[in-house]
């Protein structure tokens, strides 16, 4: 059963390299079916390594303090459920989409990288092979974020270039520092050095490596004073991309990161938490307020993921058993709907030719699929029941609460009522409201952009209506392991 | 220790550069700056003052071995490092050229087509 982990790596690398190769001869559909495949192929063997205890390879063999290992527990498999099910449906939607560009090949190329950089960074149980597959699910997005090459897309590729850049260095630096400190790379083996040397979390290098890494993986996951470069890089990329960077990236390599060195290796202390309290709650309200003052409806959703993603990192910070089933519930939900919403944004731009909230109006009439999906999204990220995005809402602030944080519940609670606002705002002017522009040619987006519109759609709605069971079958299992640090280790290194 | 000063020094440098030059080029060159110093600092890590190579052959005592071979590890790694910073570094230098052809100009100041 271990011997299938590997294959999450090699399948995307290995069809990325096929694309190349094969698609010298059929450069129109080859490219586009086939990642297609590869996507759904992922998700089968998902589902035959979904099962209860933890999954751990041994590369080549060699036992884990030595060698690398990859490790699937339950977090690894939620997370791998939300990355491989954005990942197929947003190549279903490229299939119609990418008849925007000429080069058919290097998007799934690289889009197919990236998919295999980010299951990488799930499955590993190593610190170094960690900034490895982060660094390759990066530079493929880089260059997926200025594919169209025009000039504001090139702008906001360099500019997340440059961050991203500074962000990896600093990850490296405190990987550095915690070899120097443990002698080691494997995270449970590193995280048995730190229970003894560091108990009570005062160890001044370790809180050097606490600090490059909340600003490293800050930097990735768009938290605030770090935010600059996601809503430009949200809203220039293609919408598929706009959808894996904010649906999936931002999670993987920033929240999930963050969750799995601050939990499982580090150890949580009062220090972390509150420094990540502050943060998340810093970006939800500075996200929500941004989300207000924009015209361009691509660049109020990216702000509203900083906002949400503000939600799951004070979460996090709260640390409890129910805050931390509220953030990874949360973190589930929001990449179903904030998905949604990305890709709507994407075939309203295609049938009608802007994004301009100023310019659009009254979708009801000429695209009844996308105008009644993107409703369903916007209610779901404003948390209105019985959509998902209210259970986990919910259960956050009220975690907020019971953990005696009185102001932060309040703040939480504000919060929620910004995004319905602005979510309204986005219906009023872009479903409802009055027509602005000629729409005589105006149609309703093709076939394979709409079904994965539909299938969220429904995702949405069944979550929410079903939260109870997802809750139990998917969401209290991750939770148990992030907060049983000593179970992590003992099940990864066997002892 | 003075040497672990000197790379934080050259970091520092790094950083100058990327923070403060609006150049694009001088941005580019202090991330590959700041990239040198982190890998510079790793393979510190590894170094021992008149160490071996970590090679170990028949005739040599085990002891003696741990004692003055350094560590192959860091070596590995900044290896995998400097190859993944010339991927960035090609990136970004791409990226430039096609920044130059779009806004004819290398200041960040003016390209910023971007607000909001």
């Amino acid at each position: 059963m271990s011997a299938l982990l590997p294959l999450f790596i090699a399948i995307p690398v290995f069809s990325a390299i096929f694309i190349l190769i094969i698609g010298k001869f059929d450069k129109k559909h080859f490219p586009r079916i086939w990642s297609i495949l590869t996507s759904i192929s992922l998700l089968v063997i998902l589902a035959l390594v979904w099962g209860k205890e933890t999954i751990v390879h041994e590369m080549s063999g060699w036992k884990p303090p030595f060698g690398v290992i990859l490790v699937k527990d339950y977090l690894a498999q939620l997370m791998l459920l939300i990355t491989n099910g954005i990942a197929s449906l947003a190549l279903i939607y490229s299939f119609s989409y990418i008849k925007k560009y000429e080069d058919y090949l290097r998007f799934f190329t690289l889009f197919l990288f990236m998919l295999a950089g980010m299951n990488g960074v799930v499955l590993t149980g190593d610190l170094f092979n960690l900034f490895v597959f982060l660094e390759i699910a990066s530079i493929a997005s880089y260059a997926l974020v200025g594919y169209g090459v025009d000039a504001e897309e090139l702008e906001a590729s360099f500019k997340y270039l440059i961050l991203g850049a500074f962000a990896s260095i600093l990850i490296l630096f405190g990987i550095g520092m915690i070899y120097a400190v443990t002698g080691s790379l494997n995270m449970a083996d590193v995280a048995r050095f730190l229970l003894e040397i560091n108990p009570d979390g005062s160890n001044k290098s370790v809180l050097m490596v606490v600090g490059l890494f909340i600003v490293g993986f800050g930097l990735k996951a768009g938290l605030v004073p770090f935010h600059a470069w996601l809503p430009d890089a949200h809203s220039s990329a293609p919408a598929p991309i706009s959808v894996m960077l904010s649906g999936v990236l931002i999670k993987v390599l920033g929240i999930y990161s963050l969750v799995r060195v601050f939990y499982n290796m580090i150890g949580m202390n009062p220090i972390i938490s509150n420094i990540l309290i502050v943060m998340g709650s810093i970006s939800m309200v500075v996200g929500a307020l941004m989300g207000f003052g924009q015209d361009d409806i691509k660049r109020i959703f990216a702000f509203s993921s900083i906002s949400q993603m503000g939600y799951v990192v004070v979460g996090i910070g709260i640390g409890t058993p129910f805050a931390i089933i509220g953030s990874l519930f949360h973190l589930f939900n929001h990449a179903g709907f904030k998905s949604l919403l990305f890709l709507s944004s994407g075939a309203i731009e295609r049938c009608r030719g802007t994004r301009k909230l100023s310019e659009l109006g009254s979708l009801r009439e000429i695209m009844p699929v996308t105008s009644g999906v993107s409703v369903i999204g916007s209610l779901s990220i404003a948390g209105v029941p019985p959509f998902n995005g209210f259970w986990s809402k919910l259960i956050i602030i009220l975690a907020a609460f019971s953990a005696g944080y009185i102001w932060l519940g309040v703040l939480l609670i504000l919060t929620s009522f910004l995004t319905l606002a602005y979510y309204l705002r986005f219906q009023k002017n872009v479903i409802f409201g009055e027509l602005t522009s000629n729409t005589r040619n105006v149609r309703e987006a093709p076939f394979a952009m709409l079904m994965p519109l539909i299938i969220l759609a429904i995702f949405c709605l069944f979550v929410g209506i079903f939260n109870g069971w997802i809750i139990e079958s998917l969401i209290i299992p991750a939770e148990s392991v992030i907060l049983n640090q000593l179970g992590y280790i003992s099940s990864v290194l066997g002892i | 220790m003075t040497l672990y000063f000197l790379d934080f020094v050259l970091l520092s440098i790094g950083l100058y550069a990327l923070v403060v030059k609006r150049h694009i080029v001088k941005k580019i060159l202090g991330v590959a700056i700041m990239e040198y110093s982190v890998n510079l600092f790793l393979v510190l890590l590894g170094f021992k003052k008149s160490g071996i190579p970590p090679i170990l052959t028949k005739d040599m005592d085990f002891e003696t071995f741990i004692r003055t071979a350094v560590d192959p590890l860091p070596q590995a790694l900044v290896l995998t490092s400097i190859v993944i910073g010339l991927g960035t570094l090609a990136l970004m230098v791409a990226m430039a050229i096609r920044l130059y052809e779009r806004y004819g100009t290398f200041d960040m100041d003016e390209i910023n087509r971007l607000r909001g």
